[in-house]
């Protein structure tokens, strides 16, 4: 009896939903406006061909990365850095390696540290912002404060002050001093967008039909609000692989140089940047290109997702 | 209005408390630490023992830290130990805080007097060719790193064409008399002109590289907030009132655009420190920032304590000035 009549009604509900002209999701109409903004695909592009750079950078790249091939040239004068040759387009770098496999193999390590910063980022601000906008009372005071005495400390400065600690910097030690600055970020985002749920209508409803505090959460709220998260991310992203190359300048970069990254190389060549400048001019464009991307398709993503633009 | 003020002025006390313990026991998990900095790798154990019992380094960190609080509310966090060893952390940074206002001041001024203006025309011409042509400059501006455009300034403006002093903050040598420490304002007020002018060639790069983190963000918050304005009702009823178009732009327009600007330039103040760091690192500028760097590659703990807490309470205390700025701007809020 229970299932024929809620089978009845699901029919219905089918039959009105099907009846009227299709209203569109909000995804649906954020994917129409992305369709035709010429920010997001050179965007989607630039960062399309970065990670594709990253995945086969190690198959394509035409001599190891590690080899000091041209050391033998080099070692003749002191400091000289060997110019471009045939089989090496962009010459050597100050330890004689080939420039060019340098570049093609640091994609994936330059990505690594943009993807992984932002994920902790994103994972640690998540907790902190749900269970502030979940719970409320002291929990979200408590939060709050922590996150603000966070964002005091301007983010880079907090990055070099955790980059600090570790004694013989390595990647993994760069992607944290990097990601622990994001967190507040995340977290104020998260919590703010949170707030606006726990008073609106749907959520009420929810309440009021008896469904526990847990499904609200993570089914009514969290969903709701996490668009521009999404968005900030891919932002932080960019924030990432710029912060950590800004690190690398300033001599707290991974000190692991078997597994080049775009930063770290840019931190290596500003000793010779008067005599050599194409050896920063090199790592610090595909930074430049890269980081881009991410932010156009970022500030096209926030432009896709604002209500305010739906017609 | 009073009382908001307080209730900002007692978080900002709380904050720097909270802040100054947490930085105090990061400090000392730092590695190496201030002894090995200043005797180096191999000195004798009992040279290291006694420096460390000289610079109160030997008690448990809780009574360590209390010290230092008994010492700080009477303005006294310690003598450098690195920077410039013998001179009291708070000289240090006092002497070096100008350098860096002056440098951070001209870096906000150079991106508020672009960024308006640019902002502004691009909403004007939305879509247009000018709009698109401001808005992929701004986005370059935010995808540079700071350091690496300084460094190319430096290169082809300094280096290679020898037009602008490549680092410093005054030719060596230039007589001028101390006022504020601002040396702009100090030539100014003793009328040795050449001083000034000095100063301000050696600040031209640096104004440059660091004003394009705020000119980016100015000039795209300015944008956007123009365009949302100008599709306001009563920008409409202005229009068909007849109001001149001067009248519009300045009075209604503007006027209540610039609310969002002013909350961002606030939020860019932790923005300019950091690139400061780094603008002064490749200028080698005599600022804070360089003084933080040197502060960090020395373990030179007192003056990176001044520093980092001085730039939170900045930081702090800015945002709550932005505040405040709003209701002298917007007269709806100060009603409530």
């Amino acid at each position: 009896m229970v299932t024929t009549f809620s089978r009845a009604r699901k029919q219905r509900i089918d039959a009105l939903v099907n009846s009227g002209d299709e209203g569109s999701s909000l995804l649906q109409d954020a994917w129409a406006r992305l369709k035709g903004s010429p920010l997001f695909w050179f965007g989607a592009v630039i960062v399309g061909l970065f990670v594709v750079l990253a995945i086969i950078g190690p198959w394509i790249a035409p001599h190891d990365p590690g080899a000091q091939l041209l050391i033998d040239q080099t070692s003749r004068a002191r400091n000289s850095i060997a110019p471009a040759q045939n089989g090496f387009p962009l010459g050597g770098d100050t330890q004689g390696r080939d420039l060019l496999s340098r570049m093609i193999v640091g994609a994936r390590q330059t990505l690594l540290v943009g993807i992984f910063a932002t994920l902790i980022g994103l994972v640690g601000g998540l907790i902190l912002g749900i269970l502030a906008g979940a719970f409320g009372g002291w929990i979200d005071t408590l939060v709050m404060r922590i996150v603000d005495v966070m964002l005091s400390i301007p983010s880079l400065l907090l990055a070099i002050s955790i980059g600090v600690l570790f004694t013989n910097p390595n990647l993994t030690s760069v992607i944290i001093a990097v990601s622990i600055p994001q967190i507040p970020v995340f977290a104020r985002l998260l919590r703010g967008q949170m707030l606006a749920q726990r008073e609106s209508d749907h959520v009420l409803a929810a309440r009021a039909l008896g469904v526990k505090r847990g499904p609200i959460v993570f089914r009514h709220m969290v969903p709701n609000s996490i668009s521009p998260v999404i968005v900030q991310a891919t932002l932080v992203v960019a924030t990432s692989i710029l912060d950590a190359a800004a690190l690398s300048f300033l001599g707290l970069g991974s000190q692991d140089v078997s597994q080049p990254e775009w930063g770290q190389m840019l931190g290596e060549a500003q000793g010779s940047i008067d005599s050599h400048p194409q050896l920063a001019f090199w790592p610090a464009g595909a930074i430049i290109v890269v980081v881009l991307g991410f932010t156009l398709l970022g500030e096209a993503l926030r432009e896709a997702i604002d209500p305010k633009n739906r017609r | 209005m009073l009382r908001y003020t307080v209730r900002r002025l007692l978080q900002l006390v709380l904050v720097l408390f909270v802040l100054s313990l947490l930085l105090f026991i990061w400090l000392r998990s730092l590695p190496g630490g201030p002894v090995t900095a200043l005797l180096g790798e191999r000195a004798t154990p009992e040279k290291r023992e006694e420096l460390n019992a000289v610079l109160g380094l030997d008690q448990p960190i809780i009574v360590q830290y209390f010290k230092f609080l008994g010492r700080v509310v009477q303005g006294n966090f310690g003598q450098s130990t690195g920077v410039s060893p013998g001179t009291s952390a708070v000289d240090v940074f006092i002497t070096r805080f100008g350098a860096t206002v002056e440098l951070t001041v001209g870096a906000m001024i150079f991106g508020l007097a672009l960024g308006i203006p640019l902002g502004y025309m691009a909403a004007k011409r939305r879509g247009g060719v000018l709009d698109n042509g401001y808005i992929v400059l701004s986005l370059i501006g935010i995808a540079v790193p700071v350091f690496f455009l300084a460094f190319l300034l430096k290169y082809v403006f300094a280096v290679k064409w020898g037009l602008l002093p490549p680092s410093g903050r005054q030719t060596p040598g230039i007589e001028a008399t101390r006022v504020t420490g601002l040396f702009i304002v100090d030539g100014l007020i003793t009328r040795e002109w050449d001083a000034s002018w000095d100063s301000v060639r050696h600040l031209i790069l640096p104004w440059i590289a660091l004003g394009t983190i705020p000119f980016a963000v100015i000039f795209r918050i300015t944008r956007a907030s123009v365009l949302e304005v100008q599709g306001e009702d009563f920008v409409r009823t202005a229009e068909a009132k007849g109001l001149t178009s001067k009248t519009i732009r300045n009075r209604h327009v503007l006027r209540n655009a610039m609310l969002p600007v002013i909350t961002v330039t606030g939020l860019l103040t932790g923005l300019l420190l950091t690139g400061a760091v780094l603008t002064e690192k490749v200028f080698g500028y005599p600022g804070i920032g360089e003084a933080l760097y040197l502060g960090f590659t020395k373990k030179d703990y007192p003056v990176i304590q001044v520093i980092i807490l001085a730039a939170a309470a900045a930081f702090v205390i800015i945002n709550t000035l932005v505040d405040l700025t709003y209701a002298l701007v917007d007269p709806r809020i100060r009603a409530r």
